[in-house]
Parts: C-alpha cells; structure tokens; sequence
C-alpha cells in the first residue's frame, strides 16, 4: 500500500490501497502541531494503512 | 554471416511447461524457427549454434545464464545474436532481453530479437535493444522472423535504421535530428483541425501507457504479519553511503534498523531534490513512520517490523529504472518473506 500526497500521480501508475498522506513535505507529519500531536497524526495515518492493506478491494 | 539463435524449451523443441527447468543446452546448426530465420537472412548466413533454456531456469539462474551465454557466443565467433521470438511469453521475454542487452554490451555485435509490445521483457529493454514488434500470435511467426531478418541486416551493414512504424520495431524512445517541412506550431495546428473535424491524426508523443496492476488479496492476519517500510522520499544515512541520486536515481538503500524506536535527524539526511527536506530532516519519522511502527509492534497489532528500511529517490526518474528498482524492491520482500509494504511517498 502506498501513503502519499500525490494521489493522481499515484492512481496514473496503477497502485492500489492508497491512503493521503499529510502533505508532501512531511507525508506521515505535521509541522504546525505538537510533537505529541503530531504523532497522534502519524499513528491514525499508520493505521489506515494497515485497513487498506486487509482489504481486498480498494475503496 | 555467423549467427547465434537463443530460443526457450518449447520452441527449441524440449517440450512445453514441464521442461520450463531445463538447464541451458548447446545444439549445433539451426533449431525450429532458427531454420526460417538463417533462410530470411540470405547470404549464406549460417545459424552456426542454438542456444536453449527452460523459462524458469533463465529467469532463475539469470546471472549465470548471461555468463554461460556470453562464453558460447565468444566462443561460437558469432557476427549476430538473435533472441526469439518471444511473443507474449513473459519469462522468454525477460531472458531473451536481458541476453541480448548482454551480448550487444559485452561482446559489440549486434542483437535482435521479437517480443509483444505487452511482454515485460519489452518494457524492461525497449530502450536499450531493437525488440520487433512480435504481437501475441505465435502463427505470425514467418513475419516477424522477416521483420528480424530485415532489421538485423541492416545493424550488420551498418546501415541506418528507420522509424520503429517504418522497421516494425517497439518504439526505444530515441530522440534524433531530422529535417521536417513544417514547423512543430504549423503540425499542431493541422492536428487541432483534424481532431475537430474528427479526421485521423498522429500525435508526434508516445503516451505513456501503464499496464493495469494486479491487487494482491489483503493480509489476512496482521498480528502475524511481517511488514516492511519503504520510501521514495530519499531518505538515507548521513553520508549517502550508497549515493543515490537526488534526481533520476539508479540505485537504492536498505537500512538497518535493528533495535532503534525510532528515526533521529541527526544519524539522516536527504537525496531528493524538488520538495523541501527542512521538515524531514528535523524529525524523519516524518517520512518513515518508525516511531509508531514499533509501538504498534510493541501492542501486538502488527507481528513484526522487518529491521531494515528501503530508500531511494523518486524524482525525474525515466520508468524504465523506476520499474527495475520496484521489481528489485519486490524481489528481496519477496525473498525475505514479507507478507505486506507500507511506502510512504513525497
């Protein structure tokens, strides 16, 4: 599965089980927050991925 | 005219799927197809030894194969080496490619062989080999061993080659000088004419074209899963030990990371040009979520963390490398028994 920022770059090629990330410059981040925040962020992020990567059909 | 011809089992006449194993077997004089193509050839070109292997073998035993190849054709003093062809078979299309880009790199002589436009040995080596254009149908096989005939001739007599339409050859992506009548505005415009007239036109780029991506059935136990992290935002240890390119990258890392609960900036760096690293390079948990990978390890949810992390650069990067670098990636999850991979993406 992939988290990225750049969606349409990402569906273009084929990839499946996407997820959007938080920016491309910190794609699994947040800058503006917190740091405990911010890994708040990272953790709900991580485990979308891992939804997606149980699924058998994309969303 | 001295020929080489590699061709798989069941070509070479061994057998269908269960000789797929076949380890790579030397025969004197012309074999199967090999017989049309030393006749399409003419003047008195000579297929002097055919060269045969398994599908599974050649794609298993790649490096050796290629050496034992290399061995033969030197050997055989051949003036040309030709592949196929492969039509749509996959496996003969990879060996048939990578052979060939050995031969024409080591050994200098020229090279041809015949693949579908599908095959991924076609998309592997379009660029750098002259793949005609095979289609799927194996009964069109005069044809294109005609095609090879023809274009092989020509490589041999150093003669120049035509359009990939004109030869009948996979398009390599070339670009060369070349008087035209019009200029680029006045061709745009008769093609914006056309296309409202809805009369047919050519368009001068070759669309890139992505061939649909089979999605693998989802992890079913993920308290048993072994995960793996990968990134394309260039992130590596300090001093680039690998120096991947910050643009276009031809190579790629894989990073331990044994035992640590998650990324300092301080031990990384950045090899990616285009977006600004500032926020990575404070923290690159940021790009490679460490941090609570290993928490959702510690908690049980994920069965483990494979302890290394594979990076390169995913910027201006021609998809000819992109793709051998994800099959390489694919190849040592694979190997490593990986059950699933998060990539995050800049």
């Amino acid at each position: 599965m992939q988290i990225t920022s750049a969606i349409p770059i990402a569906e273009m090629v084929g990839a499946n089980r996407l997820v959007l990330g938080n920016g491309i410059v910190h794609v699994v981040g947040d800058a503006k927050v917190s740091v405990d925040e911010e890994k708040g962020i990272r953790r709900q992020l991580v485990q979308k991925a891992l939804e997606a990567l149980q699924r058998d059909h994309n969303e | 005219m001295r020929v080489v011809h590699y061709l798989n089992q069941f070509f070479g006449g061994l057998g269908g799927e269960e000789k797929a194993g076949t380890p790579l077997e030397k025969h004197e004089g012309a074999v199967g197809p090999g017989k049309l193509l030393e006749q399409f050839l003419g003047d008195g070109a000579q297929v002097v030894m055919t060269l045969v292997s398994g599908d599974n073998y050649a794609v298993e035993n790649q490096q050796s194969i290629i050496a034992a190849v290399l061995e033969k054709v030197r050997e055989a003093n051949a003036d040309l080496f030709v592949a196929g062809p492969c039509f749509q078979a996959g496996r003969y299309g990879m060996a048939a490619g990578a052979l060939c880009a050995a031969v024409q790199a080591k050994l200098g002589i020229p090279v041809i062989t015949g693949m579908a436009q599908e095959n991924p040995g076609a998309d592997l080596y379009r660029e750098t080999l002259f793949i005609i254009d095979s289609g799927d149908n194996a009964a069109k096989m005069r044809d294109v061993l005609t095609r090879m005939a023809t274009l092989a001739r020509k490589l041999l007599a150093k003669e120049s080659v035509g359009l990939p339409k004109e030869e009948g050859y996979i398009p390599r992506g070339l670009i060369r000088d070349h008087f035209v009548e019009k200029t680029a505005a006045e061709r745009l415009v008769e093609m914006v004419l056309a296309k409202v007239k809805d009369e047919p036109f050519e368009s001068e780029m070759m669309p890139t074209a992505f061939a649909p991506v089979t999605m693998p059935p989802g992890v079913r136990d993920l308290k048993k899963a072994k995960l793996m992290l990968i990134t394309d935002g260039g992130l590596v240890p300090k001093g680039n030990p690998d120096k991947i390119q910050s643009s276009a990258a031809t190579r790629w890392g894989s990073y331990s990371i044994k035992d640590c609960a998650d990324l300092r900036g301080e031990d990384y760096e950045i090899s990616h040009g285009g977006y600004d690293p500032q926020f990575v390079r404070q923290d690159p948990n940021r790009l490679v979520p460490l941090d609570v990978m290993r928490e959702l390890e510690q908690e049980g949810l994920i069965g483990e963390l494979y302890d290394e992390f594979i990076s390169t650069s995913g910027l201006a990067n021609p998809l000819s490398n992109t793709r051998r670098m994800g099959r390489e990636m694919a190849e040592k999850a694979k190997r490593l028994g990986i059950d699933a991979i998060i990539l995050t993406s800049t």
